[in-house]
């Protein structure tokens, strides 16, 4: 009862604030209340446990009824995968079993089990180099022989441990579907293939659905994002690039080397770069997510207005810079607005400026004004598209009883509009965001990143010098002047900036995610 | 309400009805405006492909007089079209070709992809079902672009980089993160439709295609839409993988190139020309389907 008093007085204290107070009063208790929410994630640790290990027993529990209860059909499936299922009419589902068994042991025998065997050291001879006498002229020629392939070793091992955490689960509902069939005949139910292809269009009709878009995401995101990360602790770069050299296991140099504040001016040159960037994508994608939703919501307001007319006629004109695609007009802006470009053309012609013009993308301050100005250019008609239908499902008599109270418009836009608005849009907003901090096409087509930095002292770090990462750099076109324009190659360090994008992006879409109203009533909606 | 006599009521009409004429016309030229800002580049696009030289201080080209040739100005001509299909170190129509067969293709297989995916993790209950949502949310927090470059090495092992097939397939392996939009526009799908289906017999593929495909126009034609226009526009991974050869070269790529490794001023006008040649098919596709989503994804458009 001590707890729900607190609440009351909470409530009473809270109320008894003025309007900009509650509004401190709430963020000052968002992260009050941190620790307690982390607490109380903290406890439900246990419950959760118990209910893994309830999961695992009942998997260990069934395993043990097939061994113990099975026929010789179910207990040659333990070895035999499929067995089961054939001799009981479900040849098809049997076979692909039977066959993922077949295919797994081929790889095993050629592939797999020596890269697995070489994971631990990530090969041991690149290649070697050797002089062979050409039997025709009688000279020396040099010859290489390539062995071992750092990658290639990474890529299967990894590719191996899938397949047999692949091989385990199909392992273990075989045999579950084999007693399954087994008790089922005991009643005399027979089963057929002809259930089993029922079944995919109706009662298992989600994997159906799901089978190739979820291989699709496995195989070109989730394994290629393990190997990424593993590549984070090995020493991967142009010192290293396979076939002709192995690369080898570092352990956490790449964070150290990027991170540690040594005597060396050399860190902390790059601790100051690194900073600057991440602060700079920070402000980028707050600006950038922002600046369209409210310029959008309005642009999409001010044409519902009642009683302006050629309505579709301006949503067109919009709409119809959305249909020119975005490389094309960043291209054509960042043209528009160079130093030889049209506006400085003339600005010259008239005399308004003289000499190099006004360097809008080449000035490091100008430059991210103009980035965030030119975004919301191509980034308004998008918004007002999605806000002007949503406008509209506002109902009507809400603004009609505001106005009766007299509400003023901007009062009812912060008490009507936005409260709706922010309720449906919140994880709009949310991808928005991430996908800004991740906003490849603005920044690397606008500016490709510069002007670039200059330092104080002679002696960069390469990862910094050899990238020249500029003061419009977001970190993901960082990561693809290190790894592509670049000569440096330095695919371990990519890969650690990488893994702080997403500890960045995932802390912040997961306070806002949990909060936001759509996400928990999602069943409300249907 | 009485007590007002029936001038005061008339005058005060009045007034208000100056008031919003006033705020009419400001609201018109505000939009009027804000329509030149986001048409005068692409204006400007069109003026320069049409245009003999690029000259900064020129917006718009002269009359192809003899005089103004003479005195180096830029006049009116067709010749950056020409040169654009028929320039040797830039394969215009091979990219075009390219670009194509990428976007139709990947139109095609992600929009099935897509819709399966929404459709199973909106209107299915399965085991898992939350689990796939979160991960899905989850790898989407990664930079897309560390998995392309292991994808490209991995490529590169079996002599497939520089490939549009395999850019293809980079394309749709990813349908699955796009479930969002087309999932909120099924969730607003009344669930009684389905059920009243399968009272009448109906299994889960019936009520997918007959009952809930026929009411999903307009997320269909949002669907196709976005993933025809998506690799049209896409730069980053195009130019990872296709970027090393001519050939395999995407519009993006290969215009991205014309104008930044050479000499940028010369090839402007071209770039331009090649420009407007690429923005025609997307406009007379947007054109055409603008009934659909203009306001029909809107119902549904947003809820995650």
């Amino acid at each position: 009862m001590d707890n729900r008093e607190q609440v009351v007085a909470n409530q009473l204290e809270y109320l008894s604030l003025s309007k900009p107070q509650r509004a401190l009063y709430k963020i000052s208790h968002f992260f009050l209340d941190l620790p307690k929410r982390v607490m109380a994630s903290l406890r439900r640790i246990p419950g959760k446990t118990r209910r893994v290990k309830q999961s695992a027993e009942g998997i260990f529990s069934s395993i043990y009824h097939a061994g113990k209860e099975g026929d010789y059909k179910t207990r040659l499936s333990f070895i035999l995968m499929g067995f089961g299922l054939v001799t009981r009419n479900q040849i098809l589902r049997g076979a692909f079993y039977f066959l993922y068994e077949v295919f797994f042991i081929v790889f095993m025998c050629l592939l797999g089990g020596s890269s697995l065997a070489s994971l631990p050291f990530l090969g041991q001879i690149g290649r070697v180099t050797y002089t062979v006498i050409d039997p025709d002229f009688l000279i020396d020629v040099e010859t290489t022989a390539y062995y071992d392939n750092s990658f290639t070793i990474l890529l299967f091992s990894i590719i191996t441990i899938a397949l047999i955490l692949i091989l385990v689960f199909l392992w273990y509902n075989q045999l579950k579907d084999s007693l399954r069939l087994q008790r089922l005949s005991y009643i005399g139910r027979k089963a057929s293939d002809k259930e089993s292809f029922k079944n995919i269009f109706d009662k298992s009709y989600e994997k159906t659905l799901l089978f190739l878009p979820m291989s699709g995401l496995i195989l070109f995101t989730i394994i290629p994002i393990i190997i990424m990360i593993l590549i984070g602790f090995t020493n991967y770069n142009s010192a290293h690039l396979t076939p002709t050299n192995l690369f080898d296991w570092v352990g956490l140099y790449n964070f150290e080397e990027l991170f540690s504040t040594g005597a060396s001016t050399n860190n902390n040159i790059f601790l100051e770069v690194f900073g600057q960037v991440l602060l700079w994508t920070l402000v980028w994608a707050f600006f950038a997510t922002f600046s369209n939703y409210f310029l959008g919501m309005i642009m999409a307001m001010i044409i519902n207005i009642k009683g302006i007319k050629l309505k579709k006629v301006w949503r067109t004109i919009l709409i119809s810079t959305i249909a020119v695609p975005q490389f094309i007009s960043l291209l054509l802006v960042s043209y528009i607005f160079s130093d030889y470009g049209v506006v400085n053309g003339i600005l010259t012609s008239l005399g308004l400026v003289s000499g190099r013009g006004i360097p809008f993308l080449s000035d490091a301050l100008l430059a991210k004004v103009m980035i965030i100005l030119i975004n919301t250019w191509v980034g308004i008609p998008y918004t007002m598209l999605i806000c002007s239908g949503l406008l509209m499902n506002i109902p009507d008599d809400l603004y009609e009883s505001a106005r009766i109270d007299g509400a003023s418009p901007l009062k009812m836009y912060i008490k009507i509009t936005l409260p709706y608005m922010l309720f449906v849009t919140t994880p709009y907003l949310i991808s928005q965001f991430v996908g800004n901090i991740n906003n490849f096409n603005v920044i690397y087509l606008l500016t490709s990143g510069g002007p670039a930095f200059s330092y104080p002292v002679a002696d960069v770090p390469y990862q910094v010098s050899s990238t020249g990462v500029g003061h419009t750099d977001l970190l993901i076109t960082w990561i693809y002047k290190m790894t592509v324009t670049s000569n440096s190659k330095d695919y371990g360090a990519a890969s650690v900036i990488g893994m702080l994008i997403f500890a960045v992006v995932a802390v912040i879409s997961l306070i806002f995610y949990n909060r936001s109203n759509s996400v928990k009533n999602e069943e409300e909606f249907q | 309400m009485a007590d007002l006599s029936l001038g005061k009521k008339n005058s005060h009409y009045r007034s208000h009805k100056r008031a919003i004429l006033t705020r009419n016309i400001f609201v018109y030229i505000f939009l009027t405006v804000i329509s030149i800002i986001w048409l005068i580049p692409f204006v400007y696009l069109v003026f320069q492909s049409l245009s003999s030289i690029y000259s900064p201080s020129n917006f718009m080209p002269f009359l192809p007089t003899e005089e103004n040739i003479a005195n180096g100005y830029p006049v009116w001509t067709f010749d950056n079209y020409i040169n654009l299909f028929t320039n040797d170190n830039y394969p215009f129509w091979r990219w075009y070709l390219n670009t194509f067969i990428i976007s139709l293709v990947t139109m095609i297989i992600q929009t099935i992809l897509v819709l399966g995916t929404s459709y199973a993790l909106s209107r299915l209950r399965f085991k898992g079902r939350q689990g796939i949502m979160r991960l899905i949310l989850v790898l989407g927090m990664f930079p897309g672009f560390l998995s392309t470059i292991i994808i490209y090495f991995t490529l590169q092992l079996f002599h497939l980089e520089s490939n549009i097939f395999s850019l293809i397939l980079i394309y749709i392996a990813s349908s699955a993160m796009q479930y969002y939009i087309a999932k909120g526009f099924f969730d607003t799908i009344p669930k009684s439709l389905d059920e009243a289906a399968m009272i009448d017999g109906a299994n889960k593929n019936t009520i997918f295609f007959k009952i809930i495909m026929p009411l999903s126009k307009p997320i269909i034609v949002y669907t196709l839409l976005i993933s025809f226009t998506a690799p049209w526009g896409d730069f980053m991974t195009a130019s990872y993988i296709a970027g090393g050869n001519p050939s395999m070269m995407t519009v993006a790529v290969g215009l991205q190139q014309m104008i930044t490794l050479t000499q940028r001023v010369q090839m402007f006008p071209t770039f331009c020309a090649g420009g407007v040649v690429v923005a025609i098919p997307i406009m007379a596709l947007f054109f055409w389907l603008q009934k659909y989503y203009v306001e029909g994804i809107t119902g549904g458009a947003v809820k995650g």
